[in-house]
């Protein structure tokens, strides 16, 4: 018997409003509105204050770590309006703030986890998310763990986890994809590519073209998209939905953008990175050509721009305030939330804490203050 | 002499064995043209090539799996894992295999294999950026467990590790990495493994340590009484133990105290203290005492320092410990 070809498989690549702000009509239909354009646009210049103080607040010594966002906005900002709060779950990495705060966490809650205290992660009432992930690529499972149940429950809705080019290199990755897949659970996988992991590039990540087409192996329908075009991001997010809480099972989404920030304040990506490689993904910024559309509807100007900027920053400011004002974390909490019952050890270790060197009862192992024998 | 840091005195020993032994190859996340995040691997990748300090994908059960094959098969591999906190994935590797195939194969097969992993709080840093866990390792039968504090014996003990012809953990405690300098002479010298150091000699208690706890030991130390005299070990290696010269000391001192950052249960001052009460039972004046990490996770920065042993609560230990 001849050979046969058994498997045929395409990526497709979606981008509706290119570089110049010009939008693609033919595939404009199904995607945002102006109003949920010009929205988007108002919701990613506060991200970007936001996370230009974020990086001040580091430098200036006021909060540790963080990982920059700049340049990703349009992933965070085009998926996380096309999934439906408090419906849906969002299981997020650390580079779409965004996609959290339009799901309802607060953004000061999120610098209060990069000040190194866990209230940041305390998920607000009615708020289906999970917090944000540290350990690269292995949060993708609980997704596909959490649509399984809700499809268990009847539960209707979908799940949307993001995670980054890098993250696909885990095992873990694969295992969340064959899950999803085996069990149909309605799932989106949305890879924010941004073409970095630390100084690792693309191309020495993987050998492959996309990594859309990793999800071929799974069966997942999966889809490239320009990462930096909100409506493109909205249109393949919300189709993917569609799909999930029909009973479509898992998708696929790489979201084609660039880390125009170092990795995370501690990073210094001039060590690793051509700047003129920077310079030519920043003429792609996702907020210039969202700009550049709305002016050509007549929908933005100069002057909104100028109350946009005073607006976001008092908005960040607030945020700000809000972050640093917290009282300071009680000690005692660390031992408070390991279990829902405290065992007794880590109630001796509490309590004598701040009395014993040793954190159990003195008079338990026959000590005596003024240094006599027992 | 230079006097270098502990980063420096590492990228010393990596850049000498490389020249020295064509079989020696760095692998992991970000080593190459960045030289790691902490720099240790700065200007090897420009020095032997990049095909020697080989820029891994993100994937730490890939790196430690894949390491394990160069090693089976003739190479010396040098495997970095960024944080101790992202272990995790390469557990299975690491316990599962690189451990158990010298006595899976009777001797046949084995896994000459280094890997370096930053270790330990104080640094302000994210979650699962600042955890201690050697004991999980230790606690693994086929493992070497190495954690050096000071440049000196960073360098000699490297050098021993590399040389090897087991799997060793070599534990990098983050808070030292640039906090102070020392001589280290740029020629060859190694440390065996195994081996401790009396950093402080003393009378009246023995205090065991290993990694950035040394430096709290030693600023609890100073603050104590003029007349009060104690013995300070650094441990150098955590596996195996070197309880020969624990038990000298004990066996002088009468007492012991053991400080880690470490949980506090099934931590390794549990284990030397079963050491200690094997080998010095009736010179016991005292129960051996630990300052430890509590039963919790490593809080995020704000309360990592209430979490880690401080020299003021090493120094009560030390305190309550005499006055038992």
């Amino acid at each position: 018997m001849p050979r046969e070809t058994i498997y045929e498989a395409k990526i497709e690549y979606l981008q509706i409003l290119n570089e110049d702000g010009v939008l693609d009509e033919s595939e404009a239909e199904g995607s945002l509105t102006d109003e949920q354009a010009l929205e988007l646009y108002e919701q990613m210049w506060i991200y970007r204050r936001f996370d230009e103080i974020a990086f001040k607040l580091q430098r200036s010594g006021r909060m540790g770590t963080y990982p920059q966002n700049k340049g990703q906005e349009a992933n965070a900002a085009g998926s996380g309006l096309a999934m439906q709060r408090g419906v849906d779950w969002v299981v997020p990495c650390y580079r779409e703030n965004l996609a959290m705060h339009l799901h309802g966490m607060p953004y000061h809650q999120i610098l209060m986890h990069w000040m190194g205290d866990e209230r940041g992660n305390m998920i607000p009432e009615g708020v289906k998310m999970t917090p944000l992930s540290v350990p690269i690529g292995t949060h993708m499972l609980h997704a596909a763990g959490i649509g399984w149940a809700m499809k268990l429950r009847g539960e209707s809705g979908a799940v949307i986890t993001y995670f980054g080019d890098g993250a696909t290199s885990e095992g873990d990755f694969h295992g969340a994809m064959n899950f999803a897949s085996v069990l149909q659970a309605p799932v989106i996988f949305f890879c924010q590519n941004n073409q970095w992991a630390i100084s690792v590039p693309f191309e020495q990540q993987m050998h492959s073209r996309t990594v859309a087409q990793k999800a071929l192996a799974y069966d997942m329908p999966t889809i490239r998209v320009d990462g930096n075009d909100i409506f493109a991001v909205y249109k393949a997010t919300k189709e993917a939905r569609e799909r999930a809480v029909n009973g479509g099972g898992p998708s696929f989404i790489e979201g084609m953008t660039y880390r125009l920030a170092d990795h995370t304040t501690a990073d210094d990506a001039r060590r690793y990175r051509d700047p003129a490689e920077v310079e030519a993904w920043a003429e792609k910024d996702p907020l210039i050509r969202t700009r550049k559309y709305l002016a050509s509807k007549g929908l933005w100007d100069d002057e909104k721009q100028a109350l946009l900027g005073e607006r976001a920053e008092k908005i960040v400011g607030e945020i700000v305030k809000a972050a640093e004002g917290v009282e300071p974390p009680r000690t005692e909490d660390f031992f408070d939330y390991m279990f829902a019952e405290p065992t007794p050890e880590l109630v001796e270790q509490r309590d004598t804490m701040r009395t014993s060197s040793i954190g159990v009862n003195p008079g338990q192992i026959g000590l005596r203050a003024q240094g006599e024998r027992v | 002499m230079a006097k270098l840091t502990l980063v420096q005195a590492i990228n010393q020993a990596l850049d000498h064995e490389m020249t020295r032994d064509d079989r020696v190859i760095i692998l992991g996340e970000d080593v190459g043209k960045n030289g790691g995040v902490f720099r240790v691997t700065e200007g090897l990748a420009e020095k032997h090539g990049e095909h020697r300090v080989q820029n891994t994908p993100l994937d730490e059960s890939g790196i430690i799996g894949a390491a394990i094959g160069l090693a089976m098969a003739g190479m010396r591999p040098i495997p970095e894992i960024q944080f101790e906190g992202f272990m995790g994935p390469a557990y299975d590797q690491i316990v599962n295999h690189a451990a158990r195939y010298r006595a899976r194969s009777r001797g046949t097969v084995t896994i000459p294999m280094t890997i370096r992993v930053p270790v330990g709080g104080g640094i302000h840093a994210p979650e699962l950026h600042s955890d201690s866990p050697e004991a999980i390792y230790t606690h693994s039968p086929g493992l070497k467990v190495v954690m050096p504090c000071t440049p000196y014996d960073a360098k000699g003990l490297l050098l021993s590790a590399i040389r090897d012809p087991d799997p060793v953990i070599f534990f990098e405690p983050k808070r030292v990495y640039r906090s102070f300098r020392e001589e280290v002479p740029e020629e060859d010298y190694t440390i065996p493994i195994g081996e401790a150091k009396v950093v402080n000699d003393g009378d009246d208690l023995t205090v065991v340590t290993w990694g950035a706890s040394v430096f709290q030991c030693l600023e609890a130390i100073d603050g104590l009484p003029d007349d009060v005299s104690v013995e300070l070990i650094d441990l150098r290696t955590v596996d195996p133990i070197d309880i020969d010269c624990i038990a000298e000391s004990v066996q002088k001192t009468g007492r012991c105290v053991v400080v880690h950052e470490a949980p506090r249960t099934a931590g390794l001052g549990a284990e030397i203290s079963a050491l200690v009460q094997e080998r010095c039972f009736l010179h016991l004046e005292a129960p051996v005492q630990r300052v430890t990490g509590f039963d919790t996770i490593m809080p995020y920065y704000k309360l990592e320092l209430e979490y880690l042993p401080d020299a003021e609560r090493i120094g009560k230990g030390i305190t309550e410990c005499l006055a038992y």
